[in-house]
């Protein structure tokens, strides 16, 4: 990032302002997420699960990339919001949003309760504490198979229309529209508090957790109040995909899908929202073109991609491409 | 009932030499530099695999494998340890955990490539497939050589680290690694061959794992777990800390699935994140 002095941009709120103010790259981005209707009316299902996994990507940027807190086990606000939307609506309770409401609250609940351990730890501990807590409860719904089907998964979930007028089709348009309004609403929220000031703490306490509290910004207050919104994030995504893929399988409480939405966030660069929007995109895609090949050999591309990320582009594909835009801007003056 | 009690103990602990000598490496190499090594396992899964195909394809005898998985784990992570894993030493974490999920993944993915999601089987000689009798309790020879093996491998490792000018070099860079460097001591290169020798060991664990725990693909991650949980809980750079960690992880585990095999595997992640939450440093960890 510039340094920019502050008397130029008008103090401290001209910058955060300035931060805010929406660039014309991003209304363009929102507004190709709506090309999908006209372009690929067939893939609307797989336009709708990338809208989901960006948000679910989305949540653990708020806390990986801006607070700093390695999770390995973020899946387990995912499988509880799906779970409880699932829940829901096979008990009854069919209505899309007063459910995707009641879980995306479970999940920042729980959040919440898991935060006041999160907040103590740091480095090796945490990674396996979060490693840990995921197993945990994944091993607890796997227990608890006749509420939640076990390996069999979820049967019977039954989704009303959403608003009592459009019914979730098989061409996943109404999926889709869902999806993306809920990621669209969700990153409004997230956008404004990556550039409030409770936002530039969280990154204060991301490069310095113990100088943090004597800049008056208490570290554990603010990493308690960003998990638990991460958790209600992801419990939000979670809770999507059981609406509108009408299952629940236990994979989505598993350390895969906790290790997927890391590899598709530092794909796309911790630390920018875009990041994991753009990085979801790309895998969800390219998943889906070599669907033909075995799974297990997809992890082995998956797995190199990784270390060549990790080895030559840190901070993701974003900052690689900031970094390319700059020196093709120095070289033509 | 007390034969099965005592059953249960001993099974466990034979399950529990074998998390040892799968997880010592981590520990010490861990402690050493700091660095988060969650391929450790695939090392272990390569030696497994090393042990199989001489034994299937070319015959050899299973006891004449094992030096060679020890030298196949320890061969290839001294190679990765140099062109991959040296340049991150400095780096985060994350960057760590990343790429080494990076090698798991590959791992996994060629594994499966070259021998299938199959269990891989191992024929024991027939010396090692009998059961000691004693009184009213059965005793299986293989895990009684499982337990030799690691007792050995306990005491040549205590041995090497106590009285060796190698192990204080490594104890000095584990106690202070900049106080080590500023002495004249070359501490990547100690931890080269420290990482190169815990590497071995999982390998040599990989291979004498297939007859109790079998072998596929997903080996490389369902054992990570029970490293990662040994490490954490015995303390970083502790030989004697892994130990007692292994030992008592392998009997509640045994003793969980015996006696209450509906909670599965729950108890055992219970048990690791109160542990953590009580003590982050490990039972018998010193920072």
């Amino acid at each position: 990032m510039a340094t920019v002095s502050l008397e130029a941009v008008g103090g401290a709120h001209g910058y955060l302002r300035a931060q805010t103010r929406w660039r014309r790259s991003e209304i363009a981005f929102w507004l190709a997420t709506l090309l999908p209707f006209l372009l690929f009316p067939a893939y609307l299902q797989l336009a709708s699960q990338i809208a989901i996994t960006a948000l679910f990507a989305v949540s653990l940027d708020l806390i990986l990339g801006y607070a700093g807190i390695v999770s390995l086990g973020h899946a387990a606000f995912f499988g509880l919001g799906a779970y409880t939307a699932g829940l829901f609506s096979k008990f009854g309770w069919g209505e899309p949003l007063s459910g995707l409401i009641l879980a995306s609250a479970l999940a920042g609940v729980v959040g919440y309760a898991a935060s006041f351990v999160i907040a103590h730890f740091r480095h090796l501990a945490l990674i396996m504490i979060t490693l840990g807590m995921g197993l945990l409860l994944q091993e607890a719904a796997n227990s608890a198979s006749e509420l939640t089907g076990g390996v069999d998964g979820l049967q019977g979930v039954r989704m009303r229309p959403l608003f009592e007028l459009f019914p979730f089709d098989l061409w996943g348009r109404t999926a889709y529209t869902y999806s993306l309004a809920a990621l669209f609403l969700t990153f409004l929220v997230a956008r404004r508090l990556t550039h409030s000031p409770f936002g530039l703490s969280l990154r204060g306490i991301r490069e310095n957790a113990v100088r943090m509290p004597a800049l008056g910004a208490p570290s554990r207050t603010r990493v308690r109040q960003v998990y638990t919104i991460a958790a209600a994030m992801a419990g939000m995504a979670g809770a999507l995909l059981a609406q509108t893929t009408l299952t629940v399988s236990l994979e989505v409480l598993s350390f895969q899908r906790s290790a997927d939405v890391l590899v598709i966030l530092i794909l796309g660069g911790a630390g920018r929202l875009y990041g994991g929007v753009l990085g979801a995109i790309i895998y969800m895609v390219a998943r889906d073109q070599f669907s033909g090949i075995n799974p297990q050999y997809w992890y082995f591309w998956i797995g190199l991609l990784l270390i060549a990320v990790v080895l030559f582009l840190p901070n993701g594909i974003l900052a690689g491409l900031d970094r390319a835009a700059a020196r093709f801007r120095r070289r033509s003056p | 009932m007390i034969s099965s009690f005592v059953g249960v103990l001993f099974d466990g602990f034979a399950y529990g030499m074998l998390l040892f000598l799968l997880s010592v490496g981590l520990s010490v190499t861990l402690g050493m530099m700091n660095f988060v090594n969650l391929a450790h396992c695939s090392f272990a899964m390569l030696g497994g695999y090393v042990t199989v195909t001489l034994m299937d394809r070319l015959g050899w005898p299973f006891l004449a494998t094992l030096p060679v998985a020890f030298l196949a784990a320890a061969g290839a992570s001294a190679a990765l340890e140099r062109v991959l894993f040296r340049p991150l030493y400095r780096a985060s974490d994350l960057d760590q955990c990343l790429l080494t999920i990076g090698v798991v993944f590959v791992s996994v993915a060629g594994a499966a490539y070259l021998y299938g999601t199959v269990q891989q089987p191992v024929q024991l000689p027939g010396y090692l497939r009998r059961a000691v009798t004693l009184g009213s309790f059965r005793f299986p020879v293989y895990r009684l050589f499982l337990i030799g093996a690691a007792l050995a491998v306990t005491v040549v490792l205590v041995a090497a680290l106590e009285c060796t000018r190698f192990g204080a070099r490594v104890r000095a860079a584990v106690d202070n690694q900049r106080m080590a460097r500023g002495l004249g001591i070359d501490v990547d290169g100690v931890f080269a061959v420290t990482f190169a020798l815990g590497s071995g060991l999982a390998g040599l664990g990989g291979a004498l794992a297939i007859e109790m725990v079998g072998l596929d693909p997903s080996f490389a991650f369902a054992y990570l777990i029970y490293v990662i949980i040994v490490v954490s809980v015995g303390g970083l750079a502790s030989i004697g800390g892994s130990f007692a960690a292994a030992a008592l992880l392998g009997i509640s585990d045994m003793a969980g699935k015996y006696y209450v095999p509906q909670l599965g595997a729950f108890l055992i992640y219970l048990v690791m994140v109160g542990l953590l939450m009580w003590r982050p440093a490990g039972l018998f960890g010193r920072r």
